[in-house]
């Protein structure tokens, strides 16, 4: 550490700071960067019921996208899977950009008083350090059949019979969707909004902008690296999901996730790995062309 | 600026915002309220009595597979995790404010453990315990090393795999909180100390510790917490063992009692409790710098 010997040389010479950041390379090494080579390389080997063989073979690819070619009978089941995992990525980051744009402008631009902001930051944060499952379990008794939105809409006469698509659904998967991620636009956002320099928005105002043309013109440009942080973290949280999808949505619902799980509790390793190597594929695409708009190192 | 007229769109989004937290806090709410029925209670309102009698029913055991073995699991894991991260984070922190060689890489690798969907971190670690545990044995059987090819079974567990995965998930958190607390950091304290004489170690010992001590309990929050409740990367690199979120996973298909939310209550309230445990530590750490900077 510190302590020793090398860190008592004059300053310039980086034996002591590559000590100090050994410990965090080891583990990333040992345990991220290791494991996605073994999972490149698994996703070529052949296996059979019980064991995986050691080959170079593009079977796992090839039968991935089996039948993918022939669009007579439809979209192949890969396909589809993506189609419908990029469908619900689309919704789910829709919402969350819009409520995590609004509640971070609010918190940003209405609050006026620091202690007040931070305060109302803490609240819609602190969530995020409880459990996304029991989060997931909570909306239980309110969506089910004889669920308190049910009770209510039957109680007031908006339906006649208790509505079946609250839960296990979509619906309340994106619901539940919305409800752990939208703070991860919340805070990235309200962190670029609160570096906008307050003199901006009255330049604007004196020069006759509406609130409108203020909000288009300065602040959303302004907030567009929170904005890029924040949709990355939803969307990859959302396409690599199979636990939020599996409990909400009834175990029913594909997923790109699901498929990888499913794969790995039959011990299909090699099946599971070339669909991982393709997921993450898809993912740095996705990362790539946003972070193509901002520089994220600027924005700590 | 006109102090006393709000504009309207600060009550529409006033209202947003009071209806999300709402949103937000509701339903955990609700089951804590649920947590709290008589024996007859069931899964939904209206309630039927109140007692403890499912927190009881917890505390037994009854009914639920061995909970209580994977909640002190969980916690001893997440205690590990949380001391590693804070010290690996701090370390790392400080390592970044001078230039060496790999620096960019070490950043990026960073960054990336923490976008890398989590199915995908997850399996690469369990394919590599496997790859590791075929190499073992086939080294065992080659060499006849009797003891290692009768006896061992995996490397995977809760301190080996699943520690790993759950530091893929928090060191990210802890090196970005060090960051933001360094990019802020008065460097001519430093500078001051080291003209009076301090070596590299008192300058951490009497400078940087004490200055970045909130902060830190900041980080050991974040690792704690984040280790309580991991599921997604701890799922296929946990071995046997569960730990507590993945039996609460299961829980959530076949327990259609009460019981499972005097559990989820229970849980959240470790969480809760952790996070008060951390504000305490802030406010005393700020307390104890201040004085040390005016005293």
């Amino acid at each position: 550490m510190s302590s020793s010997p090398p860190d008592r040389r004059p300053m310039g010479r980086p034996v002591a700071p590559l000590l100090q950041a050994a410990p965090l390379a080891l583990v990333l090494l040992l345990f991220f960067v290791f494991p996605l080579l073994a999972t490149a390389v698994v996703s070529l080997w052949n296996y059979t019921e019980y064991s995986l063989v050691p080959d170079v073979t593009s079977r796992n690819y090839v039968e991935m996208f089996e039948g993918c070619s022939d669009f007579s009978e439809g979209l192949c089941t890969t396909f589809g899977t993506y189609l419908s995992t990029l469908r619900l990525c689309a919704i789910v980051w829709a919402v969350t950009t819009l409520f995590g744009f609004g509640i971070a402008y609010f918190l940003a631009f209405h609050i006026r008083s620091d202690t007040v902001r931070m305060a109302l930051f803490l609240v819609c944060t602190a969530p995020f350090l409880t459990s996304n499952v029991i989060r997931m379990i909570s909306w239980l008794p309110l969506l089910g059949r004889e669920g308190v939105v049910n009770q209510f809409l039957v109680g007031t006469g908006l339906v006649d019979q208790p509505q079946d698509w609250l839960l296990f659904s979509d619906f309340s998967v994106v619901l539940a969707f919305v409800h752990l991620y939208t703070l991860f636009v919340t805070v990235p956002v309200f962190n670029s909004m609160m570096r906008i320099d307050r003199r901006l928005l009255e330049a604007a105002q004196d020069a006759g902008a509406s609130g409108w043309q203020t909000l288009r013109h300065v602040v959303i440009p302004l907030t567009k690296p929170g904005l890029v942080i924040g949709s990355i973290f939803v969307i990859v949280l959302v396409m690599g999901d199979f636990v939020t999808i599996g409990v909400m949505g009834g175990q029913q619902i594909a997923s790109i996730g699901k498929v990888i799980q499913v794969q790995m509790s039959y011990l299909q390793f090699p099946a599971a790995a070339a669909q991982a190597v393709v997921l993450l594929g898809l993912v740095l695409l996705v990362i790539a062309v946003m972070t193509k708009l901002i520089d994220i190192r600027r924005e700590l | 600026m006109d102090e006393d007229r709000r504009p309207l769109s600060f009550w529409l989004l006033g209202a947003f915002f009071l209806l999300f937290v709402v949103f937000l806090y509701g339903p955990t709410l609700t089951i804590l309220v649920l947590s709290f029925q008589g024996p007859e209670g069931g899964l939904t309102f209206p309630l039927r009595g109140v007692s403890t009698h499912w927190y009881e029913m917890l505390w037994r055991g009854a009914g639920v597979i061995d909970i209580w073995a994977s909640f002190r699991r969980s916690l001893r894991l997440g205690i590990v995790v949380m001391v590693l991260t804070t010290v690996i984070s701090l370390l790392a922190g400080y390592a970044f404010r001078r230039r060496f060689p790999g620096q960019g890489l070490l950043f990026n690798l960073t960054i990336a453990s923490l976008i890398v969907p989590s199915i995908v971190v997850s399996l690469g670690i369990a394919l590599e315990f496997r790859l590791l545990d075929d190499a073992v044995k086939a080294f065992a059987e080659e060499n006849g090393v009797e003891w290692l090819s009768e006896g061992y079974a995996t490397a995977m567990g809760l301190f080996t795999s699943g520690l790993g995965a759950h530091l893929t998930w928090t060191l990210p958190f802890g090196l970005l909180i060090m960051f933001a607390v360094f990019n802020r950091f008065p460097n001519n304290l430093e500078e001051a100390a080291r003209d009076l004489g301090a070596s590299p170690w008192q300058v951490f010992q009497h400078v940087v510790l004490p200055l970045v001590a909130p902060s830190l309990v900041g980080v050991a929050l974040f690792g704690f917490t984040l280790s309580w409740d991991e599921i997604a990367r701890t799922s296929q690199a946990i071995g046997d063992a569960n730990t507590l979120p993945l039996e609460l996973q299961g829980l959530t298909s076949t327990v259609t009692t009460p019981e499972i939310y005097a559990l989820g209550t229970v849980v959240t309230g470790v969480s809760v409790l952790v996070i008060a445990l951390a504000f305490l530590g802030v406010s005393m750490a700020r307390r104890r710098a201040a004085k040390r900077v005016l005293g």
